[in-house]
Order: structure tokens, then sequence, then C-alpha cells
């Protein structure tokens, strides 16, 4: 599944993040790299963006973006 | 000595800047306030030091233009010495950053800045572990309350004097193979450069980074090689290139937090997460903002208005005085006259407004609020063809219009630049806020100025879905965007930043605003400014001006509060009322917010977006401007509101 079907408030691994290039570099950037943990902190209104957790850093994450994110939910 | 401060965005470079500087660098609770390098002399130990505080960047891969900027620095050899500073709150992420800059064998140190976050967040860290396994000093801080900062620079003085340059720490074997194969094959083909070292080099071609790969290019045969050391990588670990060595990079990091950070305590729960519950609450959030920018609104013109009224009455008395004392007519009654606008136009109309909202500004970014305002907006900006972080620029734009065009340095793409830019020139700054206040909310009502602001989003709105009709993007990344915790505003910096912003009107713009009125005395004495008016009279005739209004829009080109001004001098009064109808009112400050930019604003668009682009903003204003006022002309004679 992507990061966007995860419900507010579980965690998920990532998987293996689908994009070019640009994608994954941003993403890296931020923390999030195959294997991370990510917490679903809140869904924005009207498709607006997700909020997460990482490595103790709060990251908006558009729709486009979070549906790119292959994850599995843990726990 | 030159001193370079490289960090990850809002880690607090520019606020440990501040504080061996004087207040010289804008700081902000949001990333990316720093989109261009400020730099200052300090003295330590008898040594002058240049220090430079670098943009923020995530990474020293290729990024954003200001990224690149702090990257380009780096690499330019001009750097003796690196102080990478790190929010030690958020250790692990900002180690990656820390061993990229390792690679460029700089003399360096690590400084361990808001202590006080991780502890609360319950980070213990070994500093000394960490310093010995990098191999560089670690100097922990706290910038806000400048502790540490002293033994910081002396630390940078002890590197560069031994020139200790720290430890690179090694990734997997395979790759490590890879690398050495890979700088042997550079080494042999003489293309060590003699700036950048052969390693980082090496690791940035495997990266397969488009800028170092363009400078090798002619090489055809290295080229192939460095491709099949890269398909190398990639069929043993399965993933591209530049994600095997991200990830080794982030395994590497996230190892060493392991080896040196324990975490004793789950971060303590504070107001602050229950702050974000509201703010960003899909509904609650939406009304907050709505409550937030109404209570800025209401605070900026209640204090302002306050002050205008006695002001104005005061000098308008001076005046009478002086046309009694000199007699009507005389040149010297005009020139006291002139002088007299010009510095009653900056106490009694534009300071009254502009020291709250720049104040109101200051605080709302140092809080962090913006990139909340980013998060509640994105999906609006969507509707434009724009994403949330757009956001950001728009916001500054009211404050001024030329960090806003610089602020679009944050965003990824171009034409996003090109879009961004041109419509935060059309966000009324504060110069152009004061004249809304001053006129409008002051002669015809705070709801008048209300409406004109709603006017304007929406026009903006429409503007942004036109423009991205014509420069779409090629494929858009979406919003990413880290939203840093909430700081209580450290209040003298919040003071000192405001009064940055004030000082640039009260020595450059105040001065100009005085001779503006006094070049227009005398061009009203001598009879030119009718040449003016005269040529500019088919447009003020279309929106239903006085001829008079000509002059003061050409002023205004040089700085926006120039156009009310003079309007004042052009009328000869300052009870504007008694000469322009309300209609008359709406409609001039309707041009004024969205005509050409200000000189300042077009040379910035110039330098961001080139001429075209700012070609491209000074006719869409124009055309805005002209179109929309003429409406809003016709609108208000057929429906009378008053």
């Amino acid at each position: 599944m992507t990061l966007d079907q995860i419900i507010e408030n579980r965690k998920a691994k990532v998987l293996d993040i689908q994009g070019g290039h640009g994608v994954r570099q941003r993403l890296s950037q931020m923390g999030i790299h195959p294997g991370d943990i990510i917490t679903i902190l809140r869904f924005g209104a009207l498709r607006g963006p997700i909020l997460v957790e990482v490595h103790g850093s709060q990251v908006a994450l558009g729709r486009g973006i979070a549906s790119r994110i292959i994850v599995e939910e843990v726990e | 000595m030159r001193i370079a401060l490289a960090g990850q965005p809002n880690c607090g470079k520019s606020t440990i800047f501040n504080h061996i500087a004087g207040y010289k660098a804008i700081t902000s609770n949001f990333p990316g306030t720093t989109v261009k390098y400020t730099e200052t002399n300090i003295h330590i130990n008898g040594y002058t030091c240049h220090c430079i505080d670098l943009p923020g960047t995530y990474s020293l891969t290729s990024g954003d233009p200001a990224e690149l900027e702090a990257r380009s620095h780096l690499l330019s050899g001009e750097v003796d010495v690196i102080i990478n500073v790190v929010d030690a709150s958020l250790l692990s992420r900002s180690l990656e950053l820390t061993l990229q800059l390792l690679e460029l064998e700089v003399p360096m140190v690590l400084c361990l800045n808001m202590m006080d976050e991780a502890r609360r967040k319950g980070i213990q860290i070994d500093h000394q572990k960490l310093s010995k396994i990098l191999g560089i000093p670690v100097i922990p801080t706290i910038a806000k309350t400048g502790k540490g900062l002293k033994e910081l620079f002396h630390e940078a003085l002890h590197v560069y004097e031994e020139k200790t340059i720290g430890i690179n720490l090694k990734f997997s074997k395979d790759i490590e193979e890879v690398i050495s194969q890979t700088t042997s094959l550079l080494h042999h083909k003489g293309l060590s450069k003699k700036k950048v070292p052969l390693r980082f080099l090496a690791i940035k071609l495997l990266e397969d980074d488009p800028l170092f790969l363009n400078e090798i290019q002619r090489n055809n045969d290295v080229v192939d090689q460095i491709r099949t050391f890269q398909e190398k990588l990639v069929e043993t670990h399965g993933v591209p290139s530049d994600q095997v060595l991200s990830s080794e990079r982030h395994a590497l990091a996230m190892n060493l937090f392991e080896q040196v950070a324990t975490v004793i305590h789950p971060p303590a729960r504070d107001i602050r997460m229950v702050m974000d519950q509201w703010v960003m609450h899909p509904f609650l959030g939406y009304l907050i903002l709505a409550i937030v920018f109404y209570a800025f609104f209401n605070f900026i013109f209640g204090l302002g208005g306050y002050v205008e009224k006695p002001l104005l009455g005061f000098f308008e008395r001076w005046i009478e005085g002086s046309k009694e004392f000199w007699g009507k007519g005389s040149l010297l009654f005009f020139l006291t006259q002139g002088a007299l606008h010009g510095i009653s136009g900056g106490i009694a109309i534009v300071l009254p407004y502009l020291v709250p909202f720049l104040i109101g500004l200051s605080l709302l970014e140092d809080i962090g609020y913006l990139p909340r305002v980013a998060f509640l907006m994105d999906a609006f900006m969507h509707r434009i063809g724009l994403h949330g972080k757009s956001v950001i620029p728009f916001i500054l734009g009211y404050g001024c219009s030329v960090p806003a065009v610089m602020a679009t340095r944050i965003l990824e793409f171009p034409q996003h630049r090109l879009i961004v830019a041109v419509l935060a020139t059309m966000i009324p700054c504060s110069a152009r806020i004061t004249i809304i206040f001053a006129l409008v909310a002051f002669f015809i009502g705070p709801n008048a100025a209300l409406a004109l602001f709603a006017l304007n989003l929406l026009i903006v709105a429409l503007s942004g879905r036109l423009l991205s009709h014509f420069f779409s993007e090629p494929q858009s990344l979406g919003l990413i965007l880290e939203i840093p915790a909430y700081q209580l505003p450290p209040l003298k910096n919040t003071l000192k930043k405001s009064w940055y912003r004030i000082k640039e009107f009260v020595v450059i713009a105040w001065p100009i605003l005085i001779i503006g009125s006094l070049i227009l005395a005398l061009m009203e004495y001598f009879e030119v400014e009718k040449y003016i008016n005269w040529f500019l009279s088919p447009l003020t005739t279309l929106l239903g001006l006085p001829e008079v209004i000509g002059t003061p829009l050409i002023f205004g080109l040089l700085r926006k509060e120039l156009s009310m001004i003079m309007l004042t001098q052009a009328l000869g009064t300052t009870e504007v009322l008694t000469l322009l109808s309300k209609t008359q009112i709406m409609v001039f400050s309707v041009f004024v917010m969205f005509y050409i930019p200000c000189l300042a604003t077009i040379a910035a668009l110039w330098r961001e977006i080139g001429k075209k682009g700012a070609l491209l903003a000074v006719l869409f204003g124009l055309m805005v401007a002209t179109v929309l006022s003429s409406l809003i002309r016709v609108v208000l004679e057929v429906f009378p509101l008053w």
C-alpha cells in the first residue's frame, strides 16, 4: 500500500520510493529512505498534504508524493 | 581566515551569525529564510575572520537555487573553516549532511545547536565521543541565549591553525571498492580538481550528479567507465546508484547517532503539540487562520488610525501657519509645504501602520506559524497550479516585494519561480498596505479596506491560474516541506528584526519621500508637472481621476508610499476627501495596488527571473491595474455604495 492509504496516528515502514532522482533525493534529505518508520499525524482538508513525523521532525508531504511512497503498516 | 556557517535549514545559523555580527541576517522559524549569503568581519584573538552565513542546505546533492548557492560556495575553495551547525534535536538526520561536509576535507567544527530542545525531546548526546569518532571538535551551544558561541569560534580558530581535517567514515566494503576504482580512474585521466577532493568528486559522479557529470562530459571514455561503475552498484544493491550511496550515508548516520546519543525519555508532551492539534485541524485550522489574520488587520488599523488623525491635524496646522507666514503662491511656501508633506507622510501616515505591521509579521515568522499556513493552503494553491511552499513568498510579499521575490529561490522549478515572483509583486507590500489603511480604511472605512485585500487575493489567484496555464511545469513534485517546532519568539530578536526592517524605511525611503515632495513642489511652482499630467491624462481620464494625480503615479515607481504622500502634495491638502470622492479613492488605491512594481522590485525580478520575467511582471501588472480599476470605476458609478 502507499503512504496516503494509512490511517491517521498509525505507523508505517517505507518499503520503496517510486519516482525519479528528484523525488528520492528530496525525500532522503528529509530523512525518508526505505526502511524508515514514519508516523502519520494528519491529513490536510480537501486532499491537502499529509503531515508525518520521521526521525523526530515533522514534514508535510503532498498527496502526489505520498502516493509514490510504498509502505507497510507496522505495530 | 574565512569561516562559513553551513547546516540544514532552520538550525540556527543566522541566529549564531547575528550573535557575532549584530543584527545583519534575517532570522525566522521556517526553512529557507536565508536564500543568499550574508558576510561580516569578526575579530578572534587578533585574527580578522571573514564570516559567511550560508543558506541552509539539506545535503550537498543538487537542490533548489538557495541550496546550490551554499554548495557552490563551499566548493569554491575560498572557505578555510566550516562551522557545521546542527539542530541537536534532529541529530540523526543532520549527521547526513555532516558526513558529506567531511568529504570536502576542509577544517571543520561541529556545532550542536538547540541543546535545550534536544534535552526536552529526551535526547542525551555524548559530544566527546562524537568528536572522537569524527576527528573534529564538537561544541554544544544554545544560539538563542548565546551559550557556547565563544568557545565555538575559538575552536574554529584552533582547527584553522592545526588544519584539523575530520575522518571520513567508511561505507560498506563493496562500495568503497567502487569508489577507490573511480578515484584512481580520475587520477589517471588527470581529472582531479584542485579545490574538490578526489573522493568527493568520485562519490558525486557515482551519484550521477548532473553538475559534475557535465564537467567531465568531454572525456567520453571516462563517462562510459563511470557508467559501468554505477551499473556495478545497481547490480549488487538492486536500486539506482544515487540511492545506494544515500542509503549508505543514512545508515552510517543512524549508526553514528546510536553510538553517541541515547533517548532517555519520550519527548515531553507540551502545549506546542496541543497547539498543532488545533492549528492544523482540517476545520479549526482555517478558522484560526482567519481569526489570526483578522486580528492582525484590526491590530494594525486600530493602532495606526488612532495615531494618524491627531498627527495629520498637527501638520495641517503647520502648513496653514506657513501659508500665512510666507504668503500663498511664494516659492518659500511651496517648498515648506512640500517638505512638511514629506515629513508628515513619514510620521503621520506611514510609520503608524508600518511599525505595528512589521512587528506583527516578525512575530508570526518567529513563532513558526508560516509553515503551518503553507500546510493549510497547499490544497488551494494546487487549484491555481502552485503548491503550498509558494505561500511563503506571498506572505513575505505583504512585508516587502524584494525579499518575497528572492524567497522564490526555495522553489524547485524555474516555471514556478517565475509565476510566484510575478504574483508576489501583486501582493500589496507594506508601503501599499499603508496606502490602503491611510486612504481607504481611514477615509472610507475598515470594511472597504478588507474588501480590497479580498479582491487582491481573488485577482492573484485568477492571475496564478492564467499564468500557470501559459508556463506549465514539467512534472510537479508537489509539496515536501519541513514543519519546524514552534518557538517562543525571542522577543529581543523579534524587535531587532522589526527595527532592521523599519530602519530601511526611515533611512532610505523617508528621505526619498521628502525629496520627492520637494521636487513636486518645485515642479508645481514652475508649472512643469503640467506636462507629465497632460501626458498621463488619457489614463487619469479613463480612471476618472483628477489630472494632477498623474505625477504622483510616476513618482510611485521609486517608492510606493510616494504616490500617496505626493497625492496630498498634488491635491494641496491632507484632507483628501475634500477633493476626491470615495469612488475615486477606491479606484486610485486599486490602481496603485497592482500597477508597475517599484524600481527595487524590478531590479530583484531582473536578478531572479531574468529580463523577460521582469518585463512580464511590469506589463502584466499594468494591464491588471488598468483593466481592474476602470472596471471598479464603472461598477461603483453604476451601483454607488456611498
